[in-house]
């Protein structure tokens, strides 16, 4: 495991690994679509709208998710002083800030036939809209400092200041007098969901996940490559590949 | 030795007097666009005046951060202090609430003159002047923590206001409801709690987080 610190290690690693995560990602997302879309009934309250929640959900639980990512990532940087984990934080930032906006998107398209309203400022909403600015922030950042190091350490140091508002987000349907619902999945007790919705629910929620990983490990190999041109392994081995 | 760093920046500030009037001007001015832009309807002032008073307060905070360490990371005096024995977070304590001293506390003086004049009730006044003094240094604290990551950088004022603003939220939230609660006469209490539980957080870490982003900026 510590083998894979090294950026060469993680190079061949996550070469190999890519096109498992890619043919999870098929097979998770062909049975959440069909299961999703055909196989689970209409809701009794919401028809057929409800159908959005399989990008909706999974799309949120990923943009906390990433945040999350990124959040460890950070402090492993600045204490254990790992540069992979930067690469991985650095690579993920864009990919939340995607899933966020995609959470916040497709929240208002179901909210306009539910709620009657594409938006409104209640708890859940607005910690999340903040939550897409501190993904902003991060990519800013980032370009913004030229020198590698410092841009790194930097992030990693808005990273974990930005951390606290992800509790925020989770608890803020408890908190305060929300018209976002509160949570069916991530709760003590049993999910307050029917099965019949719950399996493609957790089809796209992994589907997602490894749409997410697999891009994220061939950004991070596209980040190392860039980190590392001048080293040995990579003028001999990788760019003699690569067909101009 | 604390007390020696907060003393010269405080003589530092009040060297050039007219730059000290600067943050409070533009509370003034910005609030004054208000009533300006709307419309002189005092019922609709009085239920606006907790975000315009506050958000007004927020922006003058935010312009204000330009004269916190920009200053001494240009001339130098931050390499020194790299240099010497003198504790980095305990320097930037001190720095902070010197600035606090001369930009936020003037706000929160003049507060109750400007909610007068947007209609606001003694308990409005009373709770606004409250929250802007837990406020006021907590915004002061995480915009430290801004200008520490980013020294010396390009576009370093608008990149700061990026990373601030999303911090700030929470702060501006709890201030403008503790206000609200009190004009309609409700326990006031629970706001106060979050912005006292924000203001002790935010003199914790913020110092080492931007003694931190200090190393890094001018090392």
């Amino acid at each position: 495991m510590k083998k894979l610190a090294s950026p060469r290690e993680f190079y061949r690693f996550s070469g190999q690994c890519i096109p498992w995560v890619w043919g999870l990602f098929a097979v998770a997302f062909g049975v959440g679509l069909v299961d999703g879309l055909w196989l689970a009934p209409g809701d009794y309250q919401q028809g057929q709208a409800y159908r959005i929640m399989f990008v909706h959900v999974p799309s949120a639980m990923l943009s906390l998710g990433v945040y999350v990512l990124i959040a460890s990532c950070a402090l492993v940087n600045l204490v254990w002083r790992i540069k992979l984990a930067d690469v991985i934080a650095s690579v993920s930032a864009p990919l939340g800030a995607l899933f966020t906006g995609l959470a916040l998107f497709t929240g208002a398209l179901w909210g306009k036939p539910m709620w009657g309203t594409w938006w409104i400022w209640d708890a859940r909403l607005t910690s999340e809209l903040i939550l897409l600015f501190l993904y902003f922030g991060l990519i800013a950042l980032r370009q913004g400092i030229p020198d590698q190091d410092r841009a790194a350490k930097a992030c990693s140091i808005l990273a974990l200041v930005g951390v606290i508002d992800l509790p925020i987000i989770h608890y803020s349907v408890y908190w305060w007098n929300t018209l976002h619902q509160q949570s069916t999945l991530l709760r003590l007790g049993a999910p307050t969901i029917a099965p019949s919705m719950l399996m493609p629910l957790l089809a796209m929620i992994v589907a997602f996940g490894a749409y997410f990983a697999a891009v994220m490990l061939m950004r991070a190999r596209n980040e190392i490559l860039q980190r590392e041109r001048r080293a040995q392994w990579v003028r001999e081995g990788v760019l003699n590949e690569i067909q101009f | 030795m604390l007390r020696k760093f907060w003393h010269y920046d405080l003589i530092a500030c009040f060297r050039c007097r007219a730059e000290l009037l600067l943050p409070v001007i533009f509370f003034v001015m910005v609030v004054a666009l208000f009533p300006m832009a709307l419309s002189v309807d005092p019922a609709l002032l009085q239920a606006m005046a907790p975000a315009i008073l506050w958000v007004a307060a927020l922006l003058s905070a935010l312009m204000a951060l330009h004269g916190l360490l920009r200053q001494d990371h240009a001339d130098g005096f931050l390499e020194q202090c790299l240099l010497s024995p003198v504790s980095l977070p305990g320097l930037i304590f001190a720095k902070v609430w010197a600035h606090w001293l001369v930009t936020g506390l003037p706000l929160t003086l003049l507060a109750p003159l400007l909610g007068k004049m947007l209609y606001l009730s003694w308990q409005g006044i009373a709770a606004l002047v409250l929250s802007l003094l837990l406020g006021t240094p907590i915004l002061s604290f995480i915009g430290a923590a801004g200008v520490g990551l980013t020294l010396g950088l390009r576009n370093a004022g608008l990149l700061l206001t990026l990373l601030v603003l999303p911090l700030y939220v929470p702060v501006l939230i709890f201030g403008t409801s503790s206000v609200m609660t009190a004009t309609l006469g409700f326990p006031v209490i629970a706001p106060f709690f979050f912005l006292g539980a924000m203001l002790v957080l935010a003199i914790t870490f913020v110092p080492w987080a931007t003694a931190a982003a200090v190393r890094l900026g001018v090392g």
